[in-house]
């Protein structure tokens, strides 16, 4: 038992020592994203809306009928995806990419996959600008209950934060990752209700209830997009439409489950093979 | 390997390596695709050849001490300054190292070309464990020391590597450390630069800081170390004073620069 918490006493700090190249680096990423481009950080903003432009333009005659407030309802999921998508992408080549350093120095590797996850969500934080311009213009009321978006974004980082350890550590391995995972969110991004929404797909009953296929539960309950995404719409825009199978509330729990599994996979991943990165950089 | 940061007593034990290996596994071919991996492991040839870059290695280093490490290209000096550093960690054996290190492998490796060099001054402190706040204090004594008052907003890219070698020798000498590590790299700098590392080398020493040196220059070996190693082939060869060790390296280049020489003759 003493043992267990001298190692994590001594994990801790080394943590904290390092804090400091961490914010450092996040602040690095953030600042070298939009160095001399003109309008710099309001791209953070532009980007999201503009895709959620177009999106709202191709899809709209397809789902706009059965979704309420379609632009909003678009925006939630998309920003959440890209989050995600950007953050794995990049953490993926994080290890790798600090080459020249670990090379050289003792660091603790995963600070580079760290600083990779947390500057994505920084620049998620300031899209969220985008998310309160589509919530103007379209005339969706503020509530107290949109402060609840947190917890799944929480949980998204999290989950996020496991996932990129988890990549970052097999691509030392084998590169052909990065080539996959494209692949794999592509699938992922269609496979999650981003833009049409699962009820377009199941019958409204007698009883004015939906019946789910087994497919669309396998999905509800598999799907860790699907669980965060639909709680963030939840407490953004009141979309419950799509909560029939299970209420926020599972949805939460159900989120903090796979973001808690993803992060111990993660970052048992990463510790048994952190020594041998070297061997492969 | 722990690092602690409380600093280590004189005459008290910094490095002490037992018995130590470095092994690595070098494919055949490179295997870093999983198609390849696969059809190599479904046909049995996954085969590594392995290679010591370093075995049964013994040294104790004791506080204060100046220590070269001398040897042909690709003889493990870079290797045991790894594993001392924990970049590496023994395959087999142990490695035990008090206080802080400063590596100065390759000066200035962990700079982004992209930032300017006052960024970098204080991601590469953060990289070496001090935090912001005494990084800001220490900026201007870094600035002086590299004498580069006039290119501290210009991106690293745009430096030349002697510019980046003061940069990088400044950081990491900015503190006393308790362990500096020099890779042949004061090779990069002008003259007067040299010197001026050479004198805070001397420096350090005097407060007690430990050297590891590496080069194949001989003047500066024989001006900063007083005890040397000599690996050959991941071993050691001969460890002690470096007027004997460097004597007997010399000589044995020598050697084998005549019998080299000899034989192309014949």
């Amino acid at each position: 038992m003493k043992k267990i918490w001298n190692r994590i006493k001594g994990w801790l700090m080394r943590f904290f020592r390092y804090w400091d190249l961490l914010v450092l680096l996040v602040q690095r990423d953030i600042k070298l994203k939009y160095r001399r481009s003109f309008l710099g950080y309001l791209w953070s903003i532009l980007t999201p809306l503009l895709s959620m432009a177009v999106m709202a333009i191709v899809f709209s005659k397809m789902f706009k009928r059965s979704i309420t407030n379609y632009p909003l309802y678009l925006i939630c999921g998309n920003i959440l995806f890209s989050f995600m998508r950007d953050s794995t992408n990049q953490a993926l080549n994080s290890v790798i990419g600090s080459s020249a350093l670990l090379k050289k120095t003792y660091v603790p590797k995963y600070i580079f996959t760290l600083s990779k996850v947390t500057s994505c969500m920084v620049n998620f934080v300031l899209s969220l600008g985008a998310l309160i311009i589509v919530m103007i213009a379209t005339g969706e009321p503020f509530r107290w209950m949109n402060l609840m978006a947190i917890i799944p974004i929480v949980e998204l980082y999290v989950f996020c934060v496991g996932l990129g350890l988890f990549l970052a550590a097999i691509t030392v391995f084998f590169r052909d990752v990065k080539n996959i995972w494209s692949v794999v969110t592509l699938a992922w991004m269609y496979l999650t209700p981003i833009f049409y929404s699962l009820e377009s797909f199941s019958e409204k009953g007698a009883n004015g209830k939906y019946t789910v296929s087994t497919l669309g539960i396998l999905e509800r309950r598999l799907n860790p997009m699907y669980m965060y995404i639909q709680q963030f719409r939840y407490f953004i825009m009141q979309y419950h439409i799509d909560l029939v199978e299970a209420p926020w509330d599972v949805l939460m729990w159900r989120g903090a489950l796979c973001a808690g599994l993803m992060l111990i996979v993660g970052l048992l991943t990463f510790n048994a093979t952190k020594n041998k990165f070297i061997l492969y950089i | 390997m722990e690092q602690t940061a409380n600093r280590p007593k004189r005459a008290e034990t910094v490095i002490r390596i037992r018995n130590a290996s470095v092994r690595f596994n070098i494919a055949g071919e490179k295997v870093d695709n999983l198609k390849e991996y696969f059809v190599k492991l479904v046909k049995r040839e996954l085969r590594f050849k392995e290679f010591y870059a370093l075995r049964d290695v013994n040294l104790t280093i004791k506080k204060g001490e100046s220590w070269a490490l001398i040897g042909s290209n690709g003889a493990g000096k870079s290797t045991l300054l790894k594993l001392i550093c924990g970049i590496l960690t023994p395959y087999k054996g142990s490695v035990q190292v008090t206080g802080s290190i400063a590596p100065l492998i390759e000066l200035g490796a962990g700079f982004d070309p992209n930032l300017t060099a006052k960024e970098n001054i204080f991601i590469n402190g953060a990289v070496l464990g001090h935090n912001r706040k005494f990084m800001r204090e220490q900026y201007e004594k870094i600035v002086d020391f590299a004498e580069l008052w006039d290119f501290m907003d210009l991106p690293i890219k745009n430096y030349s590597s002697g510019m980046r070698a003061r940069l990088g020798f400044a950081i990491a000498t900015v503190v006393d450390p308790d362990i500096l590590i020099v890779d042949e790299v004061l090779a990069v700098g002008d003259a007067a630069f040299q010197k001026k590392c050479r004198a805070r080398i001397r420096e350090l020493l005097d407060h007690g800081t430990t050297l590891l040196f590496v080069s194949h220059s001989k003047a500066p070996v024989m001006e900063l170390c007083e005890h040397a190693v000599w690996l050959d082939h991941g071993e050691i060869k001969k460890i002690g004073a470096t007027k004997h060790v460097y004597w007997a390296y010399e000589h044995e280049q020598e050697e084998s620069a005549v019998s080299i020489g000899a034989r192309q003759r014949s």
